[in-house]
């Protein structure tokens, strides 16, 4: 089955492994993910679930291609990640990939809006004009324009992590993923940046992995990937 | 990048000042030190240089090199082997003097020529001799050639040139005989004859024992003194415009006119060693104190990157490279080395013109009153090139590190 996926070109896969499978070796070798096949279709808001310690933040970092220590294959809307070099895959994660973490993650010394343009300058596919323009226009989304000049530190954690989305939006990826992105936010925050991400999957069509223990949060997403002991088991 | 490292930089503002701080203070000194050293050394090699003619020419006291036994022929052939050789006896003038100077005048190489007259005097003070040498000298061909007024205190050369009885007394002997300026000398010479010499000024080399002995007077007076007429020169100085050419020239000034020469090199071998020790160590101190700096900065971005972990995590995460964060950092070094290194070259500057204007006295040249600095370009040139060249390299282990941050290991870490 593995084999025919790997195969078929006519998916709407954005994201998708082959047999992905990763060891620790410190101090002895624990196999922490065990043959993992799975997929994200364009515009899908799918959930990872599972205990602590079962392993899915280790996907999560091979998914978002800055772990590259692992075997089998990874493939973003069919072009094969694995075995790109370091720099290649920054490329990558640039222009293709937006993250949200727990902790918002945000650069303390800069003001919001230019965390949020940070991505597109680097980018460079535009002017810094036009950057600034569509990071206004994210932060207007998520409701934080009237934050744009202040600095990190001095707004609060809910609007941290929006603003954090907005910094994942601005190169408009196909892939949206975050590590417990609620994680850290009280409910009413919560529901907020998830009815962002709904909204993101819904009417953009850009596709969301997120990684969470929230059964709450996952049984509202699309799907379900539930993972055990390194394995996914549904 | 440029922006991500300038509001790191802006953002500490006082690790990133005592950072430059530390590449000022290198360059600083350094440009001090080697302006100083280099001013102290010009001087020095200028008393030597400046004073010493180019090429001497005298008339060495030696036995004959050719002996008389074997000119003859009855001999030719043979070993000839002779005990105890005796010095020729001659006088110890250089013979065809004036005719040779009127050559050597004419040599473009040369700039100047003028003849010493040595003779051996007592200085008489009622029943007591002190031994002596009076120097008879041109005195403004001395001057122009050989700076002869800044050995003299009290009188500008040309006092003694007006005055054929005239004398410039070494110091030394005038405090033993309390003799001042405006008195008269008296002067016993070798054959016999007694001389009441006229002070014009006083001899200070800074050597004590010179200024015990040594007194110049005219050319004429000398050779009065010793007894002779006036082809009678002991030694000729020869000045070039290249003291490069010394060595050769002294060769051929021995070769065509069967003389003694000695050009300055040879005769002033240790000057030039003591010189090029003394430039090692001003590099020597100068580069560890850059290196110093080099460490400040090394540290301090060091500091910077372990508090930046997140950051740096955050930028891989969201697509900056590692070279990009090798760059973010390079680029902070290489801004506190530049802002730090012109702020060197500025401090150095205005250190070494507070130092060239601080007042600087010596016995041995009574002339400078101000210490010694070189100003040369070069230095300020050195200065900067090594300032980042050293900011670079203390820059780039701490660049180097962050751009291997996995970015996997922070965000797990948290």
């Amino acid at each position: 089955m593995a084999y025919a996926e790997s195969t078929s070109t006519q998916n709407n896969h954005i994201l998708r492994t082959v047999d992905v499978q990763k060891s620790f070796v410190d101090p002895v070798e624990v196999e922490v993910l065990k043959n993992i096949n799975i997929w994200v279709d364009k515009g899908e808001f799918v959930s990872i679930m599972g205990k602590s310690g079962c392993g899915k933040s280790t996907l999560l970092y091979i998914l978002s291609t800055m772990d590259t220590n692992y075997k089998g294959q990874l493939f973003l809307a069919d072009r094969l990640l694995t075995g790109l070099s370091g720099n290649d895959l920054a490329v990558v994660r640039n222009e293709h990939i937006g993250f949200v973490f727990q902790f918002h993650y945000l650069l303390p010394e800069f003001s919001v809006l230019h965390n949020v343009m940070m991505p597109g300058l680097k980018l460079g596919k535009k002017s810094r004009e036009e950057v600034e323009f569509d990071a206004m226009k994210q932060l207007r989304l998520l409701g934080v324009d009237d934050q744009a000049t202040k600095k990190a530190t001095q707004i609060s954690g809910g609007q941290k992590q929006r603003v954090a989305i907005a910094r994942a939006l601005i190169n408009e990826p196909k892939i949206i993923m975050g590590d417990e992105p609620t994680g850290n936010l009280d409910s009413r925050n919560a529901d907020i940046v998830f009815d962002i991400f709904k909204e993101l999957s819904s009417e953009l069509g850009t596709s969301l992995l997120v990684v969470t223990h929230d059964a709450d949060f996952a049984k509202r997403t699309d799907r379900i990937i539930e993972m055990a002991d390194g394995r996914v088991i549904s | 990048m440029i922006q991500i490292a300038k509001t790191h930089l802006l953002t500490r503002k006082k690790q990133s000042a005592i950072a430059s701080l530390g590449v000022t203070f290198g360059i600083g000194t350094f440009i001090v030190l080697v302006s100083f050293m280099t001013g102290l050394n010009g001087l020095l090699d200028g008393l030597i240089l400046n004073r010493t003619p180019h090429v001497r020419i005298y008339n060495e006291v030696k036995p004959s090199p050719v002996q008389p036994i074997e000119k003859s022929t009855k001999y030719k052939g043979h070993v000839n082997m002779i005990h105890s050789i005796k010095p020729k006896q001659e006088l110890s003038s250089v013979r065809n003097s004036l005719p040779m100077m009127a050559v050597l005048k004419k040599n473009p190489l040369i700039k100047g020529v003028t003849p010493q007259v040595s003779a051996r005097i007592f200085y008489q003070s009622g029943s007591v001799l002190l031994n002596g040498n009076a120097i008879g000298i041109d005195v403004l061909e001395e001057d122009r050639l050989f700076n002869f007024k800044q050995y003299i205190v009290g009188a500008i050369p040309s006092d003694l040139a007006n005055n054929e009885n005239g004398i410039v007394l070494g110091i030394g002997v005038a405090k033993k005989l309390s003799l001042n300026i405006g008195d008269r000398v008296q002067m016993l010479s070798s054959t016999g004859a007694t001389f009441r010499l006229k002070i014009v000024g006083f001899f200070q080399s800074g050597l004590a024992d010179l200024d015990k002995m040594q007194s110049y007077v005219n050319v004429k007076m000398a050779q009065r003194i010793a007894g002779q007429g006036n082809n009678f020169i002991t030694d000729i100085s020869v000045k070039l415009y290249d003291i490069e050419k010394a060595k050769y020239m002294s060769g051929q000034i021995a070769n065509t006119y069967g003389v003694n020469a000695i050009d300055i090199k040879t005769a002033n071998a240790q000057f030039e060693t003591g010189t090029s020790i003394r430039n090692i160590i001003t590099y020597a101190v100068s580069i560890t104190l850059l290196i110093v700096a080099g460490f400040g900065i090394y540290n301090i971005l060091n500091m910077v990157i372990y508090e930046k972990m997140n950051d740096i995590a955050i930028l891989k995460a969201t697509g900056f490279s590692g070279s990009d964060v090798k760059k973010i950092f390079i680029y902070q070094a290489m801004f506190i080395g530049i802002v730090g290194g012109l702020l060197g070259l500025l401090l150095g500057g205005v250190m070494s013109y507070a130092i060239s204007k601080a007042p600087f006295e010596t016995e041995a040249i009574p002339t400078v009153k101000t210490f010694p600095v070189n100003f040369d370009p070069l230095f300020y040139l050195i200065g900067s090139v090594f300032a980042l060249i050293t900011t670079f390299f203390a820059g780039y282990l701490p660049a180097k590190k962050a751009s291997k941050i996995d970015p996997v290991d922070i965000i797990r870490g948290q």
